[in-house]
């Protein structure tokens, strides 16, 4: 039924060697601070609780996980069947997402070693509480929508089986985890009103993070297949993405109207011409990484191209981490405290170990498991 | 969620403080707080912050007063023991509590290190063990309320201590009304404004100050709790979108697959879907 493309790669290459030196950094970081605490290798202090960690690998991280549950949510809810040749590969990229998410809050966390606290203790109203029980309840669905390529290796077929029955609701319980998940991330400086610059600051800073989630989603689908086609030798699904693509600029507009309308409905317009930081910000971000995407992903010869679709993408990834870092750094603080804060050069180690791992985890799934297949059951083909 | 009953308060009348600083030492003295190493920032105060060994700081700021000359002016900076903390709302397992006599505990053994409640302290309270790794088991630090004194029938060790009569420990009711008559008796002292009455839900903590509280280095809050937003949408918009989810994309599912199987392009397969994972 599925004929999977083998992958022929000489066991050590040096890439290898890179991924593991870098890995192997990021852990010894992360030692240091196991035993001296996390001013040892963090530029962190009270005045700045939060930093790179939460900013990017949090923050950054989980959204762009989010092509895990736009693809599924495509091929199983919304009959997007021709998309299934790119759903394991988002599934994977979603899957390792989160488990780096995990990995880096293993470090960032003053308590790791009480991260279960978060199932026997409970506070509702808490916002990182939502936040908590999405991460591990978001992780087990995509654990289980990426089982299905270890039982086929090993050859299980039961509980093979028992996954595809379930896939239906995995897929909606993956769609509406995702949506709070993703959200609740906006939701989190929601608290911080006076913190929080008021260009960047609203209520609506949820729905402003699902919607820049839902369009990075794509994005991501995109850079992942580009990559792994150059990288793995294997060819590109040029029509599926420039479809897939289809959508950005919807999410996108709509992004752009809750933007300006949320501002002028607070009467906060004037501030976009303050031009300091964060108006500059704010320009950068709705001007390079969101209406020129728009306007790219809008165009047929865009999706057309596989140079121009992987650019347009890039750069609705880069205004998503630019939103982050705004929204969670750089407009945050008071002034009074004059907060400068610069990563630790150890806390960058830190994150470029856990990209690291996760570059190279999808490197050895793509070897050892039935990652890509081929000549999904399209809907020609019944 | 969080009880509103607040029994104990204090009073801090910065127009009596000399900024002696004793409450902040006895502060360190009852609570066995080590001192801290730290360097001159051009100014009597000392260190910059409250930080996880110094629970009460008192502040410096020079302030230019009418006549144009200058003048000190000292705040307190210490947990206000809000009546309804964000700190509170913000902690995802519910370390942090707050008691119905007032004061706003911390539950170490519960605490996983997030973090959180520092960013959502309005007035940027509690502060995290740093230099400790994980077999030492970095805390969550602040102003306890003196509670262990409290419970054994004594003042707040920095009320005691106040050698100026400018802090004042009662029920809050009281004090309010203290603090209403000492601004009545001396309008010329004080500006007309109890910082704390009313702020971000009232606080245990009851300001009054000769010169406008910004310029004391109170933060400029409005009379809503400001974890208000953030538990609206806890409370109503979560619920709803979880719910809303998840009939929405199962009734979807249904008709998509309905459509898909009356155009006959799956040839009486309801399974297609299920195909491949
Ligand atoms: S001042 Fe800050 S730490 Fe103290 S009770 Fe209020 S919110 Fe909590
Ligand atoms: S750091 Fe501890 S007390 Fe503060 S919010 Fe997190 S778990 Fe709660
Ligand atoms: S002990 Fe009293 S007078 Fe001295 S600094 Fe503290 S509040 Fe001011």
């Amino acid at each position: 039924m599925t004929r999977e493309i083998a992958l022929r790669r000489p066991p050590i290459s040096p890439a290898v060697v890179v991924l593991g030196g870098l890995f192997v950094l990021g852990l010894v970081a992360a030692i240091i601070r196991y035993v001296n605490g996390l001013g040892a290798i963090t530029n962190l202090n009270d005045n700045t609780a939060w930093g790179l960690w939460i900013s990017f690998d949090l923050l950054c991280g989980v959204a762009l996980a989010s092509g895990a549950f736009i693809t599924a949510s495509m091929v199983h809810l919304f009959g997007g069947e021709r998309f299934r040749p790119l759903l394991r590969p988002a599934i994977l990229t979603g899957f390792l997402g989160y488990l780096l998410v995990i990995l880096a809050l293993m470090v960032d966390l003053g308590r790791p070693d009480r991260i279960w606290h978060l199932i026997i203790f409970w506070n509702t109203d808490s916002v990182m509480f939502e936040v908590g029980w999405c991460v591990m309840l978001y992780t087990l669905v995509l654990a289980l929508e990426f089982s299905p390529l270890v039982f086929e290796r090993l050859g299980l077929v039961a509980p093979r089986r028992l996954i595809h029955a379930l896939i239906i609701p995995l897929a909606i319980a993956g769609a509406t985890l995702s949506t709070l998940h993703q959200s609740s991330l906006g939701s989190l400086f929601v608290i911080l009103p006076e913190e929080l610059h008021k260009i960047w600051f609203t209520p609506l800073l949820p729905l402003m993070f699902w919607l820049t989630a839902v369009a990075v989603g794509p994005a991501m689908v995109i850079l992942e297949s580009t990559i792994s086609s150059r990288v793995f030798q294997r060819g590109l699904h040029l029509d599926l993405l420039g479809d897939l693509a289809k959508v950005i600029p919807f999410v996108l507009a709509a992004y752009i109207a809750v933007k300006f309308g949320d501002l002028a409905g607070s009467g906060e317009l004037d501030l976009l011409v303050d031009w300091d930081l964060e108006s500059g910000l704010f320009w950068l971000e709705i001007i390079g990484f969101v209406a020129l995407p728009m306007v790219l992903f809008s165009l047929r010869a865009v999706r057309e191209s596989s140079g121009w679709l992987l650019f347009s993408a890039l750069l609705v990834i880069g205004g998503v981490i630019l939103s982050r870092f705004a929204v969670s750094l750089i407009a945050l603080g008071r002034p009074e405290f004059a907060a400068s804060y610069v990563p630790h050069p150890l806390e960058l180690a830190v994150t470029i170990g856990v990209v690291a791992a996760g570059v190279a985890a999808f490197a050895l799934v793509a070897r050892y498991l039935p990652l890509f297949v081929e000549a999904a059951p399209s809907t020609a083909a019944e | 969620m969080v009880s509103v009953m607040a029994r104990v308060a204090m009073l801090f009348d910065a127009f009596r403080c000399t900024g002696c600083r004793g409450c902040q030492v006895a502060c360190k003295q009852w609570n066995d707080l080590p001192a801290e190493v730290t360097h001159n920032t051009g100014s009597y105060q000392n260190p910059p912050r409250v930080s996880s060994d110094t629970w009460l700081l008192m502040q410096f700021r020079e302030v230019e007063r009418e006549d144009g000359g200058l003048t000190w002016a000292f705040r307190r900076y210490a947990c206000m023991h809000c009546l309804e903390p964000a700190c509170v709302s913000a902690c995802p397992v519910g370390a942090l509590y707050k008691t119905e006599e007032g004061p706003v505990l911390h539950h170490n053994n519960r605490c996983i290190g997030c973090r959180y409640c520092m960013l959502a302290c309005p007035f940027e309270v509690p502060t995290f063990q740093w230099d400790k790794g994980l077999f030492e088991g970095p805390q969550i630090k602040k102003c306890d309320f003196c509670v262990d004194r409290l419970s054994a029938g004594m003042e707040p060790a920095c009320v005691q201590t106040c050698p100026a009569g400018a802090l004042m420990f009662g029920d809050r009711d009281e004090l309010i009304a203290v603090a209403e008559a000492r601004i009545q008796e001396h309008p010329e002292r004080y500006v007309n404004h109890i910082y704390g009455k009313d702020e971000a839900g009232g606080t245990s903590l009851l300001y009054i100050s000769p010169v406008p509280f910004q310029q004391l280095g109170m933060p400029k809050l409005g009379s809503a709790p400001i974890q208000k937003d953030a538990e609206d949408i806890m409370q109503k918009a979560t619920p709803a979108v979880l719910v809303g989810m998840l009939v929405g994309l199962s009734g979807l599912y249904w008709v998509v697959k309905r459509r898909q199987e009356m155009m006959g392009k799956n040839g009486g397969s309801g399974t297609q879907g299920d195909r491949e994972a």
